[in-house]
C-alpha cells in the first residue's frame, strides 16, 4: 500500500501536488463565499478545452528534441488566416469552423516547414530564435492585416474601406459551434461536450502518432540524438516533422480557441500566446527534454483551473483583478524553474 | 579596393540600415529642424541604456534581456522620489543614488539565476524580465495601499489599492537635460550635460576593459572553461557583469524618464530590453561582440528609423500605422536574424572543428 502510494506520488510529482492542494483550498474557500462552485468549474472546463491544443502543441516539438516551441505564433497566425477566410465568405456554423481548419492546416504545414529549415540550422538556440521569430511574424503580420484584401464590411474599419479591425466577433459566423454541440448541464455544471470531444480527438491523434514507428523514431531522436544518428535515423527529418506537427496543432488550436472565445484578436493579440502554453506543459510535469501527452493534459487542467478559480476567489478577498498578474507570475516562474534546472545539454 | 570591400562586409548591417533610414528620411519629407530635434532628443535619452548592454556581451553572457530589472529599480526609486517630492538636479542625483542599491540587489539575484542557466542566458534573462514585471505589478497594483501603507493622493488610485497608471514627474523633468542646453536653430536644443554623461560612460567602459577585472571578463567571454582553468572565478565575475549592467540600466532608465517627464507606471519598462538590444544590433554588434561605437551608431540609426517610419508609411502606403508596425517589425526581426546568424555560425564553427579533429 505504502509503496503504491509512493509510486503515485513520484509519478505525480511534488509541484503538481502543491498546485492541486492549493486548488482544492481555493475551491473550499469558494464554497464558503457566495460564489457558485459549479459555475467556476464550468468556466474552467471551457478554458481547458480552449487552451488544451496549444499546450498539446508543445509535445511533438519537445519529443523531437527541439525543446519548448516558443515560436507558437507562427502556427497561430495560420489559424487566424484560416478563420479570417471563412469569415470573409460568411461561412456559418460547423462549415465555417471546418473551412477555417482546412485552410489553416496546409498553411501551417508550409510555415512549419520553413520554420523547421531555420531551426535545424540553429540547434541549441531554438528557444531564443523561436521566440523572436514568433514576435517578428506577429509584428510583420500587423502590416498584412492593414493591407490585406479583405472586403467583408463586418471585418474592416468602417472608414477608409481597408484594414482589418482589432477585434472581430465570431457571434454571427461560427462562434461557439464546438462549445454548444451536445452541451448539457449536470448539478449546475455546464459541460461543453463538443469542445472537449474535439480536444480529446486531438489528444488521441497525437498519442496514436507516438505509438507508430515514426513517433517512436522521433522520440529516439529527441532523447538521444547521437544514438539516433548512429542507428541511421535522419535527425533533421524527424525534427522537421516535430516542428510541423507543433505548428499545425497551434493553427488548429487557434481556430478552436477563437470559436470558444467568440472573437478573433488581430495585431498584437497573438504576441504572447506561446508563454502560457509553455508554462502549461511544464506545470504538467514535462521538462525541456521530455513531454508526454499526459503532461499536456495534466498541465492544462491544473493551470487553467487555477487561473479561473483563483480570480473570483481572490476578488472576494482583495479588490482588483489579479488574474492577469497571477498568470504572468505563475507561468514565467514555472518557465524560469524549468530553464534553471540542471539538464544535460546546453540548450537555449 | 580590397580594403573597401572588407570595410563594407564588416559593417554590412549598419550600412544597410543607413540606406533604409535615408530612404525613410526621403519619403517622410519631414522638416529638417523637426527631424533633427527628434533625433537629438531620442539619442540623448536612449544611448545610456544601450551602452549598459556592452559589459555582459564581453563577458560571454549574450544580450542582457534582463536590463528590464534595472529599469524597474530605477522606476521604484522614481516612485519614492515623487512621493517625497524630490526636485531638480539634486533630487535627480539622490534618486539615482537610491536606485543603485536596489539595482545591485536585482543584478545579484539575476546573475545568480543566470549562473544556473549557462548557455541559455538570453532566454532565461527574457523570461526573468517578464517574471519581475509580474512581481512589480503585484507590488504596485495590489500590495501598495493594502499591505503597504501608502497614502499619497497624487500617486494612488482613489477607488482602490495600487498606484496610478501614469505619474507626472514634473519635479524631475529635465533635471539633467535642462542643466545646460545649447539652442541650435528654432527648435533644436542640445542637452549638453546629458551628452557629457553618455560620453563619460563610454570612456568609463573603455577604461574598464583595460583594468584587470575587465580583462578577466574578456577572458571569460572568449572561453569560460579555459578562464576557469586559468584561475579566474567565473561565476563571481559573471554575477558582477550582470550587476554592472543592471545598475547602468537603472541610471539609463532615469535619464530616459527625466527626458519624457511622465512615468507609465505599468509599462514604461516593458520594451526597454527589446528596443535597446535592437539598437545595439543595428549598430553591427552581435551576441558575442559589441563595441561602444556600435552602440552609439546603432542608437542613432534605430531612432532615426523610429522617427521617420510613421511619416514614411503615410507617403508610401497612405497609412502611418503601417510605418509604426514596420518599426516594431524591424526591432523584432533584427533580433531574430542576429540570434539565428549567431547560432548558425557557432554551429558551423563547431562542425569545422570536429572535421578538423577527424582529419588530423
Amino acid at each position: 500500500m505504502k509503496e503504491q502510494l509512493l509510486k503515485i506520488y513520484h509519478g505525480f510529482g511534488l509541484p503538481r501536488l502543491i498546485i492541486a492542494g492549493f486548488l482544492l483550498l481555493l475551491i473550499i474557500i469558494a464554497a464558503g463565499t457566495d460564489l457558485s462552485v459549479p459555475g467556476l468549474l464550468s468556466d474552467a472546463l471551457v478554458r481547458i478545452g480552449q487552451n488544451g491544443i496549444y499546450v498539446l502543441a508543445m509535445v511533438p516539438s519537445i519529443q523531437a528534441g527541439v525543446g519548448l516551441n516558443f515560436g507558437l505564433p507562427v502556427g497561430v497566425i495560420c489559424g487566424i488566416v484560416g478563420a479570417l477566410v471563412a469569415m470573409e465568405f460568411s461561412m456559418l456554423g460547423f462549415g465555417g469552423f471546418l473551412v477555417a481548419v482546412l485552410i489553416a492546416i496546409p498553411l501551417a504545414v508550409g510555415a512549419g516547414f520553413l520554420y523547421a529549415l531555420l531551426l535545424n540550422r540553429v540547434t541549441g538556440q531554438e528557444m531564443m530564435v523561436g521566440t523572436y521569430v514568433g514576435f517578428s511574424v506577429v509584428a510583420g503580420m500587423c502590416i498584412f492585416w492593414l493591407l490585406a484584401p479583405f472586403r467583408n464590411p463586418a471585418m474592416i474599419w468602417p472608414v477608409g474601406g481597408q484594414g482589418l479591425r482589432t477585434t472581430l466577433t465570431l457571434a454571427d459566423t461560427f462562434g461557439g459551434v464546438l462549445n454548444n454541440f451536445l452541451a448539457f448541464e449536470i448539478f449546475g455544471l455546464t459541460v461543453p461536450t463538443g469542445l472537449l470531444l474535439f480536444y480529446g480527438l486531438m489528444l488521441f491523434l497525437v498519442w496514436l502518432f507516438f505509438k507508430t514507428k515514426a513517433g517512436v523514431a522521433m522520440e529516439v531522436v529527441g532523447r538521444n540524438p547521437r544514438f539516433a544518428a548512429a542507428s541511421g535515423l535522419s535527425l533533421n527529418k524527424y525534427r522537421t516533422l516535430g516542428i510541423i506537427m507543433s505548428t499545425v496543432l497551434a493553427a488548429i488550436g487557434y481556430v478552436t480557441y477563437a470559436q470558444s472565445f467568440g472573437f478573433v484578436q488581430l495585431y498584437n493579440g497573438p504576441l504572447m500566446t506561446a508563454f502560457p502554453a509553455v508554462a502549461g506543459v511544464l506545470i504538467g510535469g514535462a521538462s525541456t527534454r521530455e513531454a508526454k501527452v499526459r503532461h499536456a493534459v495534466l498541465g492544462v487542467v491544473l493551470f487553467q483551473t487555477l487561473l479561473t478559480v483563483a480570480m473570483p476567489v481572490t476578488n472576494q478577498l482583495i479588490e482588483g483583478n489579479i488574474s492577469e498578474i497571477a498568470r504572468v507570475v505563475v507561468s514565467n516562474g514555472m518557465i524560469l524553474y524549468a530553464l534553471t534546472r540542471a539538464t544535460g545539454g546546453e540548450q537555449a | 579596393m580590397n580594403q573597401v570591400k572588407r570595410l563594407v562586409a564588416r559593417n554590412a548591417v549598419p550600412l544597410l540600415f543607413a540606406v533604409v533610414c535615408l530612404l525613410g528620411v526621403y519619403f517622410a519629407k519631414m522638416p529638417g529642424q523637426f527631424l533633427l530635434m527628434e533625433i537629438v532628443n531620442r539619442v540623448a535619452r536612449n544611448s545610456f541604456l544601450v551602452l549598459s548592454l556592452i559589459i555582459p556581451v564581453a563577458a560571454g553572457m549574450g544580450l542582457n534581456f534582463g536590463i528590464v530589472l534595472g529599469a524597474l529599480a530605477g522606476q521604484i526609486a522614481l516612485i519614492l522620489a515623487t512621493h517625497w517630492e524630490w526636485a531638480g538636479t539634486g533630487g535627480f542625483l539622490l534618486t539615482a543614488l537610491m536606485a543603485t542599491p536596489l539595482a545591485v540587489l536585482f543584478g545579484f539575484l539575476a546573475g545568480t539565476l543566470l549562473n544556473k542557466a549557462k548557455g541559455r542566458e538570453m532566454i532565461t534573462g527574457m523570461v526573468m524580465g517578464f517574471f519581475a514585471n509580474g512581481l512589480y505589478q503585484f507590488v504596485f497594483l495590489f500590495l501598495v495601499g493594502t499591505l503597504i501603507p501608502f497614502d499619497n493622493p497624487r500617486l494612488r488610485i482613489s477607488t482602490g489599492p495600487g498606484l496610478r497608471n501614469t505619474i507626472d514627474l514634473f519635479r524631475l523633468k529635465g533635471a539633467l537635460d535642462g542643466l545646460w542646453q545649447i539652442q541650435a536653430g528654432l527648435f533644436v536644443r542640445i542637452p549638453v550635460v546629458t551628452f557629457l554623461v553618455i560620453a563619460a560612460l563610454a570612456v568609463a567602459i573603455w577604461a574598464f576593459f583595460r583594468t584587470k577585472l575587465g580583462q578577466e571578463f574578456r577572458a571569460i567571454g572568449q572561453d569560460r572553461h579555459i578562464a576557469g582553468v586559468a584561475g579566474i572565478n567565473v561565476d563571481r565575475n559573471r554575477i558582477l557583469a550582470i550587476i554592472f549592467s543592471t545598475v547602468l540600466a537603472a541610471w539609463g532608465q532615469l535619464i530616459f524618464l527625466q527626458n519624457i517627464g511622465t512615468l507609465n507606471t505599468y509599462n514604461s519598462h516593458e520594451q526597454v530590453g527589446t528596443f535597446a538590444i535592437a539598437a545595439l544590433l543595428i549598430g553591427g554588434a552581435s551576441v558575442t561582440k559589441a563595441t561602444i561605437a556600435q552602440a552609439l551608431t546603432g542608437t542613432l540609426l534605430f531612432h532615426l528609423l523610429f522617427a521617420v517610419s510613421p511619416r514614411a508609411g503615410q507617403t508610401i502606403f497612405g497609412s502611418a500605422q503601417v510605418g509604426e508596425y514596420f518599426r516594431v517589425f524591424v526591432a523584432y526581426g533584427i533580433i531574430a536574424i542576429s540570434l539565428a546568424l549567431h547560432a548558425w555560425q557557432t554551429r558551423s564553427a563547431a562542425k569545422a572543428r570536429l572535421e578538423e579533429d577527424a582529419s588530423a
